[in-house]
């Protein structure tokens, strides 16, 4: 049981837990916070207009740890992933209330720049979506913006090791003043992680980052991301339950826009404790 | 089993009754296009045969050669070189006192008038700037070809019709004899006509050209360009990028398309209102020609490049803000170049119709009649289409086959600028 989770007001009362799996979808079940959290969520609800899409959502991001978030289409997983680095800003009817931390700063606060918070946390979409320009602009562009590099040799080093970080600078690295669009899709979605690798940046996010490759390509993406994590914090929504099984060490699941159940990925998947995570593993919706 | 093999063979029949009738109704749709197209190519070739064929003869032009002596009671003794007694010379009496010579047997003051009429007034020009330029030339007797008038001109180019009775045509029966003269001493030629191309407007169809109006129309669209285009583009950028989605935006949205379906003379007369009566700036100048222009190109531009901004894809924009980009740094990296060649289309064919526009035009006196070439934008002009207009509008026939000739002048100009909008689409093609 969690203790902690009970003793904060509004959030998961488990009265029911010890009876067997949990009904309702009042209250997050499981461990809502770690020990050494990178991002803390608190009471985060999102609003389209008047419609509400996120309701009540708590959640901590460990340090060096890869969560997945999954569940049914349209669920707000994405939409909760893209609160953490306020991709959602570029939608006018979008609201966010809430809480959500980083280092201690709330990154909704109205004082916050968004500029250093997205180089701090980088995005990888779920369409690989590389700039129209040359595969060594594609890494170059955000280290030239932030001012990152001292010279041209600085730029060319950050260049190669985010490539060969991402693993595809054997690959490419003949070829860097060519298209990035000319690579095939699961060498511009590596592209897409050094690019965002090149900011050093402390969080990843990743909407579907495989959802548009082929078994191979998501294979090298998927050994890439256990790769990152000694360096980065990841946070990815996938669509694949094996691939959230396989990547990461937390999950959380979503249903209609609430945070349902969130532990171990172990614990998740072989006994998950809510009703509707059960339902959705063992393929019943979804 | 049975039974469902025939509820099969029942359904393909119908589908077969069917299928006739489908791809009937596709050959037909096909055939209706193509007649579409057809249509379309013998009037677009219909209007460009009857153009060419009328207006080729424009690019020639009748030329005489006279033996003038450059008498130095008439211009200035010997060795006069003062630019202001030169010009001042009667150098049109050498051309008559030439003529003369050549036609000794004309003595009557009304046939001798007529005589002369052969010969263009501009003539007299040439030869003063013969001589101004080498006054060396007093006292010499010079071969000189000099420009035929415009109804001599129209008779070796066979616009004149020699069936008609004396009275009802423009060359009379002594000027014909006078004519055959000179084509018997191999007097008369055509030679490319380089006036048309380097002279202003003018009253003699022969010593008119359209170097003025182009120059206007360039100035003009200059002038168009440099406000229309940066205007558009940052009209555009801020209502798609920038401008919050409310009414007040739609209403804005709503009035620029209407804008660009306001009758083109409306515009003129806001100018003529704004430009001219409010802000007192000169009539008929290109400046105030190509802002009246610009006003009218503007939703054009604006349209287009915001369906060019549109079309850049959303996920180019998150690639870019999710590394961190500012949202201005979003737009000016990787959203406006990937727009730009939409922009420039859009802003091209804005521009080309501009080009062709002349009602507008004619509100703000851009329609006076100018000889002189312009030199700015403040200098009065007139522009393609309005010269057009005017060579219509004259009587003489030398200036229908000149209307035609300026009509495949604007029309070369149009189509090169399509040619560079198509050219510019094909070469930044969406490469995402």
């Amino acid at each position: 049981m969690n203790e902690t989770s009970a003793a904060t007001p509004g959030l998961a009362e488990e009265t029911e837990a010890a009876a067997g799996t949990v009904q309702s979808t009042d209250a997050t079940v499981g461990e809502i916070y770690v020990d050494d959290p990178r991002m803390t969520c608190r009471n985060v609800n999102v609003y389209y207009g008047e419609k509400q899409a996120i309701f009540d959502v708590s959640l901590d991001i460990g340090k060096n740890q890869v969560i997945s978030m999954i569940g049914p289409s349209g669920c707000g997983k994405s939409t909760f992933l893209r609160c953490l680095n306020r991709m959602n800003d570029t939608i006018d009817v979008c609201r966010v209330t809430g809480q959500i931390k980083m280092d201690e700063q709330d990154i909704y606060d109205g004082g916050l720049d968004v500029v250093p918070l997205r180089a701090s946390v980088g995005m990888v979409f779920q369409k690989p979506n590389p700039f129209p320009k040359s595969i060594y602009d594609n890494i170059a562009y955000g280290p030239k913006i932030h001012g990152l590099s001292d010279n041209k040799e600085h730029l060319d080093s950050i260049v190669e090791s985010s490539l060969q970080r991402a693993g595809l600078w054997e690959e490419v690295k003949d070829r860097l003043d060519q298209p990035g669009t000319g690579l095939s899709g699961g060498q511009q979605q590596r592209l897409c992680i050094a690019r965002a690798i090149a900011v050093s940046p402390e969080v990843i996010l990743m909407d579907e980052p495989c959802s548009a490759l082929d078994p191979i390509a998501t294979a090298k993406i998927e050994e890439l991301i256990d790769e990152l994590r000694e360096n980065f914090t990841i946070a990815i929504v996938t669509h694949s339950m094996q691939q959230a099984a396989r990547v990461s060490q937390r999950t959380a699941y979503f249903h209609l826009g609430k945070l349902i159940e969130v532990g171990e990925t172990d614990q998740i998947f072989t006994s998950p404790r809510h009703k509707l995570t059960e339902d959705y593993i063992t393929g019943r919706f979804g | 089993m049975n039974n469902q093999q025939q509820q099969h063979k029942k359904t393909m029949d119908r589908v077969q009754k069917g299928l006739d009738r489908r791809y009937r109704q596709e050959r037909h749709f096909q055939w209706l296009g193509l007649g579409a197209i057809i249509l379309g190519l013998v009037f677009v070739s219909f209007l460009f045969i009857t153009i060419i064929s009328n207006g080729y003869t424009a690019f020639q032009q009748t030329y005489v050669k006279l033996d003038v002596f450059y008498d130095p009671e008439m211009i200035a003794p010997i060795g006069e070189t003062d630019p202001e007694v030169l010009s001042r010379a009667n150098y049109g009496g050498l051309i008559k006192a030439s003529m003369r010579q050549m036609f000794p047997d004309v003595t009557n003051r009304r046939e001798k008038k007529v005589l002369y009429g052969l010969i263009s007034s501009g003539a007299a020009y040439e030869i003063r700037d013969a001589v101004m330029n080498n006054p060396e030339l007093i006292g010499t007797k010079q071969e000189v070809w000099v420009v035929a008038d415009d109804d001599f001109d129209m008779l070796i180019k066979g616009h004149i019709d020699l069936r008609l009775p004396e009275s009802d045509r423009r060359i009379k029966d002594n000027q014909l004899a006078w004519i055959h003269d000179l084509q018997e001493q191999d007097r008369v030629e055509k030679r490319f006509n380089t006036t048309f191309f380097t002279a202003g407007d003018s009253r003699e169809p022969e010593l008119s050209g359209i170097k003025g109006a182009a120059y206007g129309s360039f100035f003009t669209l200059l002038i168009c360009l440099t406000i229309a285009f940066p205007v558009g583009v940052a009209a555009a950028v801020y209502l798609e990028e920038f401008a919050p989605k409310n009414r007040w935006t739609d209403i804005i949205e709503v009035n620029i398309n209407n804008l660009a379906a306001v009758p083109s003379i409306v515009f003129g007369l806001l100018g003529l209102a704004v430009f001219i009566n409010f802000f007192g700036l000169p009539r008929s100048v290109p400046l105030v020609g190509g802002l009246v222009l610009a006003l009218m190109t503007l939703p054009t531009i604006i349209i287009a490049s915001r369906a060019a901004l549109k079309s850049v894809p959303p996920s180019i924009r998150e690639a870019a803000l999710g590394v961190g980009a500012s949202p201005m740094q979003t737009i000016t990296h990787h959203v406006l170049p990937l727009a730009l060649p939409g922009m420039l289309t859009g802003t091209i064919i804005g521009m080309a119709q501009a080009l062709g526009e002349t009602a507008p035009l004619l509100m703000i006196g851009m329609v006076a009649f100018i000889v002189d070439v312009p030199g700015s934008v403040m200098d009065p002009s007139a522009v393609l289409p309005v010269q057009i207009y005017l060579w219509a509008d004259s009587p003489e026939r030398a200036f229908v086959e000149r209307t035609s000739a300026a009509i495949m002048i604007l029309l070369a100009f149009l189509i090169s600028m399509n040619l560079l909008a198509v050219w510019l689409r094909k070469k930044f093609e969406r490469r995402w």
